[in-house]
């Protein structure tokens, strides 16, 4: 199959070739959607339009096992008519589809009850400068590219050690993407950004059984990358250091929770301080604005205008214009997460999220994951949870996890089959530390964090 | 034309300081005029409230190793995370199922056989073909506890040289297909549901769960009650919040002491996620006894 992709004329990834071509599309496209909900009766209107094209291939045992090319293209719109609401979304841009989208959310919002909260978000907080964060690295990649990366990353993991003796696959994708959002407030906003990651799932086995773990890289350009073997040894270090793994005592015990787990706290709190949570009653932090729910020294930034960061952006996906902002500060709550919906539900102000957070920072402390270890002294290292034992309205926690056990300061053996449990109330109130070790790849970035004790099951007496 | 309706109810119960859920509905592949008469969505809201009440008085669950005993219905996502998943051609084909290499063996109690059925009617996940074409079928997974049959697409059955069993389906047409569950659920034993929670003398009677999750290569699964009670001497006693539920899916069905003779399908609301895609599916079994499953609590 590769051979078949070395012969052929690969255009590569086509938007990189006509991003502004596009861009000037869709923000026509925008234009001509809310010209006709406006002829069409509706009082105000938004719409948002998407392009993009990606690639991805997975290579497994060093075969071709997927290989995608997909290109989508979409448009939403929201028409209000006397504050009750119709939307409607088509894939297919041509004139006449535009058209009967907007009819078809006109007749919705001529059948709908107008809702009070309803609308757009006010017409003097829409952003009045985009600018740019460097998120468009253009890099031309053909098919064959991304497999032999792929073939690398594996073969590199598999090449580890000889205990790795099966994968998943190693995969690598490429994508950019073009979005523009306009409303009749007279906002148009486009943004552009290119994605690119790489990852890699490998399986070892020992008398003891199998175990598969994973390692990944994700950039906004190509050449940040790491090295595809990196990502391969990784995957295989991660993967073997699971082997021999065994249930754990029962107990109350400090948590270490690595730096990808940790993410997951700080999702829980943004996820029951967020607008639609909050006037559904539905959150466990009804109230808490200004309650300190942390210790001191904890301090979370959100930063929607990060340079390179694929989820930064000058205006929400309301038009509203973002700006720094703390959430927490002093371990208290200063804020919710809320869009326009949601603020004039709760009678605040928006806090320019609609569409969520942008990129949060939890500002990381001084030790390295080894210290915190050795700061543990005895307990439990929590690499990943499973299920969905999340409870955001009572702020109940108990998750299926697996990870180290500590013994002395140092990691002692690997664990499977616990549950940790607690209530999250008590998790953030319980942090003893922060880890230097911030991760940030992700929107939302977070160092390893250390939590005083949590409840711990097991098989073992 | 392939028709899918699905209602959903939640509610928030409060009392003084303290706030719980409830959620309850239905759906399958029928008209929508079935669920908008009262008799029907009536249900859904009634149990919805129930639970969220019974939810307002429950204490704190126990942590460690102990007896489980599952209710009817839905608690069925049992067999679908520690079983099903791992009967998947595709992890197979790879070698990466902790079911791998183990066809014909022992691998539940006698007492259980378990069949994956699209053919049922009217059923979330049932498939009068399935999205490549090949009929849905009811293929029996493990009889009378011994692994019998495995969940095929076509590109998995070519290449592992079987044939397809109507399994493979895929989110939508921009979706590549997979191979995946239908209506995966227990045949029935023989006792009445009470002598089953009357024969535990100290353990949990999980009655409803939210979801699950497993680890296809280790086997460990993960499935999280919505409703449960704590047991004591083969009485139920108070309602437990909190109760997470872990084991090994190899495990877990060789721990099956007794087989209810109710079974039940659930009331139509499975989504299952896999590699990002998300399809309908239905579960089902009988009241369950597994002489040891690791829960969750915090006491």
């Amino acid at each position: 199959m590769s051979e078949v992709m070395n012969r052929s004329t690969d255009q590569g990834v086509l938007l990189l070739h006509d991003a502004e071509r596009e861009r000037v599309m869709l923000e026509d496209a925008a234009g001509q959607v809310l010209a006709r909900a406006r002829a069409g009766g509706a009082d105000t209107a938004e719409v948002s339009v998407s392009s993009s094209h990606g690639r991805n291939v997975t290579v497994r045992l060093g075969e071709i096992d997927v290989l995608e090319d997909a290109r989508d293209r979409g448009v939403s719109v929201t028409v209000y008519i006397n504050r009750a609401s119709g939307s409607a979304s088509t894939g297919d841009l041509a004139p006449e589809s535009l058209m009967r989208t907007v009819d078809q959310a006109l007749a919705i919002a001529r059948h709908t009850q107008p809702d009070p909260a309803g609308g757009l978000a006010p017409a003097e907080l829409m952003a009045t400068t985009i600018e740019d964060f460097d998120q468009w690295h253009p890099h031309e990649l053909d098919m064959t590219a991304l497999i032999e990366r792929a073939r690398e990353i594996e073969q590199a993991g598999l090449d580890t050690d000889k205990r790795v003796e099966n994968s998943e696959g190693a995969s690598v994708s490429a994508e950019a993407a073009i979005g523009v959002y306009a409303n009749s407030h007279g906002f148009v906003g486009s943004q552009r950004s290119t994605h690119f990651d790489q990852s890699c799932v490998l399986v070892a086995r020992d008398a003891s059984g199998m175990q598969r773990d994973w390692d990944w890289d994700e950039q906004g350009s190509f050449t940040a990358l790491v090295d595809p073997a990196r990502t391969g040894r990784k995957a295989a270090e991660r993967a073997i250091r699971r082997l021999g793994a065994r249930s754990a005592p029962s107990g109350r015990i400090p948590v270490l929770f690595d730096n990808s787990v940790a993410l997951g706290l700080v999702k829980h709190l943004v996820g029951a301080v967020s607008g639609g949570n909050l006037y559904r009653r539905s959150s466990f932090l009804l109230d808490a604005r200004g309650k300190k729910l942390f210790p001191e020294w904890v301090r979370i930034v959100e930063d929607p205008h990060l340079p390179r960061a694929a989820r930064s952006s000058s205006f929400d996906s309301e038009g509203v214009a973002t700006r720094q902002s703390s959430l927490i500060d002093d371990g208290v709550l200063q804020r919710y997460v809320l869009g326009s919906y949601s603020a004039r539900k709760l009678g605040l102000e928006t806090t320019a999220n609609a569409g969520g957070i942008r990129n949060l920072v939890f500002a990381p402390g001084e030790k390295t994951f080894d210290q915190l270890v050795a700061q543990m002294g005895r307990g439990l290292v929590v690499t990943e949870v499973m299920g969905q034992g999340v409870n955001l309205v009572t702020g109940d926690y108990s998750r299926g996890a697996s990870g180290f056990w500590v013994e002395d300061g140092k990691i002692a053996w690997p664990v499977e089959e616990i549950t940790i449990a607690g209530n999250l109330r008590d998790m953030f109130a319980g942090l003893v530390a922060a880890g230097s070790d911030l991760e940030t790849r992700r929107n939302i970035q977070v160092p390893s964090l250390l939590l005083d004790e949590m409840t711990v099951a097991g098989q073992q007496e | 034309m392939r028709p899918l309706i699905r209602l959903d109810v939640s509610v928030i119960a409060e009392q003084g300081e303290r706030r719980e859920s409830g959620n309850a509905g239905g759906g399958g592949r029928y008209a929508l005029a079935r669920l908008l008469q009262r008799e029907a969505w009536q249900k859904f809201a009634d149990e919805a409230v129930r639970q969220a009440l019974v939810n307002l008085e429950a204490v704190d669950a126990p942590a460690g190793f102990m007896t489980v005993v599952l209710g009817p219905g839905w608690p069925g996502v049992l067999l679908h995370e520690a079983i099903g998943h791992g009967l998947e051609g595709d992890f197979h084909r790879k070698g990466i199922s902790a079911f791998s290499g183990r066809m014909g063996e022992r691998i539940a109690t006698e007492h259980c056989t378990v069949v994956d059925d699209g053919t049922l009617v009217d059923r979330r996940g049932s498939l009068s073909i399935d999205d490549e074409g090949t009929p849905g079928a009811r293929n029996v997974l493990i009889e009378n506890g011994r692994l019998t049959g495995l969940m095929q697409d076509k590109l998995n059955a070519r290449a592992m040289g079987v044939a397809p069993t109507g399994n493979g389906r895929r989110e939508s047409f921009a979706h590549l297909p997979m191979p995946r569950m239908t209506n995966t659920y227990m045949l029935p034993g023989e006792h009445p549901p009470e002598e089953i929670i009357a024969s535990v003398d100290d353990g949990v009677y999980a009655a409803n769960f939210n979801g699950g999750e497993v680890d296809i290569t280790s086997g460990k699964f993960v499935f999280v009650a919505s409703e449960a009670y704590r047991i004591k001497n083969g009485k139920l006693g108070p309602a437990l919040k909190g109760v997470t539920l872990i084991g090994n899916g190899p495990d877990v069905l060789t721990r099956v002491a007794m087989v209810g003779k109710d079974l039940e399908l659930d009331s139509g609301v499975g989504v299952c996620g896999k590699e990002g895609q998300g399809i309908p599916v239905g579960v089902g079994q009988p009241t369950l006894r597994i002489d040891g499953l690791t829960v969750g609590g915090t006491q």
